[in-house]
């Protein structure tokens, strides 16, 4: 029967049926409304190229192994999909780790199919052939251990401060260009095989090496990066296989992620090779001591709640710190709290609030905080002079108006929310120790700011108790 | 087979245009349910595994093209159950519309 719709033909139409349902899936991902639909999209398609080639191996697999192998693909997918599915449960604070292991478990597959391809076809290996492969293979190789890196920062196991030594950025052009050389050599002289493991080796080490400097704030960014990377090796091995939905696959996956990467090198107002090579957070301490202890006013949970009571507009600026809390269902209740009473609660996102790009979204999704009340930094900044309190919970250089004003600042020039613009200002914190990048923030010294000390969770949930229990 | 990969640059071509414009206009909201979809996606590379297994030309292309298959499948069944987690998540404070 599949002899009658055409042999290859059959699998191309199923493939570019596929790429079409795969960019209809990205199109419906724009809003909350559709983006089920494109979850759905995205999945038929999946299923229909997966179920299209396992037919094609029918086909054309020979005939003595064909069983065997179909067994053996049916036992690859079952242990995939075991792996998958709690790898699919994960909580949303620890999303961002799932979705670096992704990255690597993505550029494994990558690797494995372009090593697999390398030493079938040797060394009748055409010279433009041989540099897409090699691009597919390095690319991957740095992406796997980027990627793994990245996910041991961000779960913790791995410091999250920036790991340099003299000389490093040197070590890592060297790396680089010793792996493009023997790329090259390879393109030359394609049967030089006992090189092929060393140009590997090289790239694998180049991705420790790229990452282990990079500090925990700067995640968002490496994450996109690496998703670019992902996507990008993915596209060459649709290259190296002939195969045009891999390709597209791969060059829009390669596409997001450098898009969500210039997204949040703009809102941190860094350019990638800042990113790359900067070592952020290595400069920062420095800054942080000259500071002598400078008087703040601060207030109680009561005290907070009567003057919430009393707004009419509200702003809550949350931040990672909200999330390491465990704080964002007691800060639902507080916007349940306001809202009964009449009072317009908003949220202000800044785009690298969380640790990858749209991580506080979900967090307050998950909490049930309405989408509609969560606003994006530029939608926001122009409303800050009408509002009447500025709530900021775990979020602090995003709010810092030295990025504004002071030039000497680390993160001068960064965009952040203009808090200080509305009437008063409250910030919970446990304590006048500056932040994750060690930065001091003069928003705490303003007149119009109260710092309410203690634990996020425990001090949200006090000042809905006060706003609970004195008007009913 | 140079061809070919001509016609692969011309489709990567435009699929990064495509991929450019769609992403643009992504909201910010689901940057990360978009990139758990499109993590999900890219594994499509399984096919490339598969083929790989089903060729069966030596044991070692065999065993990384099983390790492969793993890997991506991994990333097709758990991007998927993630993205579609996240975005049920995601609920308007007005009634929903009809539109």
């Amino acid at each position: 029967m599949i002899d009658f719709l055409g042999g290859q033909h059959f699998i191309e139409l199923i493939y570019l049926v596929a790429s079409a349902l795969f960019i209809l899936a990205l199109k419906w991902m724009n809003t909350p409304v559709t983006a089920r639909r494109g979850i759905l999209a995205g999945e038929t398609g999946m299923v229909l190229a997966i179920g299209g080639t396992l037919l094609q191996l029918g086909v054309d697999g020979k005939l003595q192994h064909l069983a065997i192998d179909y067994t053996w693909v049916m036992i690859a997918l079952a242990i995939g999909t075991g792996i998958g599915v709690p790898l699919g449960l994960v909580q949303m604070t620890a999303v961002p780790q799932r979705t670096a292991l992704s990255h690597a478990f993505g550029a494994f597959c990558v690797t494995l199919v372009g090593t697999a391809e390398f030493y079938l076809r040797t060394p009748n290996v055409q010279p433009l052939m041989m540099s897409v492969l090699c691009c597919e293979v390095i690319l991957g190789g740095l992406t796997v251990t980027g990627s793994l890196m990245a996910a041991g920062k961000l779960q913790e196991v791995l410091p999250q401060r920036p790991i340099t030594f003299k000389g490093q950025n040197l070590v890592n052009l060297v790396l680089f260009l010793v792996a493009v050389g023997i790329a090259a050599y390879l393109v030359h002289d394609p049967s030089a095989t006992r090189l092929y493991p060393v140009m590997v080796g090289i790239a694998l080490v180049f991705g420790v090496m790229l990452v282990i400097p990079i500090g925990g704030a700067d995640m968002p960014t490496v994450i996109s990066l690496l998703n670019s990377y992902a996507g990008l090796s993915a596209a060459a091995m649709g290259f190296v296989l002939n195969n045009k939905l891999l390709i597209i696959a791969g060059a829009l996956d390669g596409s997001s992620g450098f898009i969500l990467s210039v997204i949040m090198s703009k809102a941190m107002n860094r350019s990638f090779t800042n990113v790359l090579f900067g070592a952020f957070g290595q400069v920062a301490p420095a800054a942080a001591g000259a500071e002598e202890a400078r008087p703040v006013k601060s207030a109680s949970a009561d005290e907070a709640a009567g003057i919430l009571a009393a707004a009419s507009k509200v702003v809550i600026v949350p931040g990672y710190g909200m999330a390491v809390a465990q704080a964002q269902h007691k800060v639902r209740e507080l916007y349940d709290a306001l809202t009964k009473r009449g009072i317009d609660v908003r949220f202000a996102i800044h785009p690298v609030a969380g640790r990858m790009p749209g991580h506080m979204n979900v967090l307050l999704a998950e909490a049930d905080v309405p989408y509609d009340r969560l606003m994006e930094m530029d939608d926001i900044n122009g409303d800050f002079a009408q509002t009447d309190v500025s709530l900021i919970i775990g979020a602090n250089d995003v709010t810092n108006p030295a990025a504004k004003t002071d030039k000497s600042s680390p993160i001068y020039g960064m965009p952040v929310l203009d808090v200080e613009k509305s009437h008063t200002v409250m910030v919970i914190k446990r304590s006048m120790n500056p932040g994750f990048a060690g930065i001091d923030n003069p928003l705490y010294y303003m007149n119009q700011t109260l710092m309410l000390f203690g634990d996020a969770k425990a001090f949200v949930s006090n000042i809905v108790k006060e706003l609970s229990g004195t008007h009913s | 087979m140079g061809s070919s990969l001509i016609d692969g640059l011309f489709v990567f071509m435009l699929a990064g245009f495509i991929g450019f414009e769609v992403i643009k206009r992504i909201s910010p909201l689901l940057h990360t349910p978009l990139m758990s979809i499109t993590n999900a996606l890219d594994a499509i590379a399984v096919v490339g595994a598969i083929v790989l297994v089903g060729k069966h030309e030596s044991r070692l292309s065999f065993i990384l093209g099983i390790l492969a298959v793993i890997a991506a499948t991994s990333n097709i069944v758990g991007g998927f159950l993630i993205t579609d987690r996240m975005v049920r998540m995601f609920k308007s404070s007005r009634p929903a519309k009809s539109n």
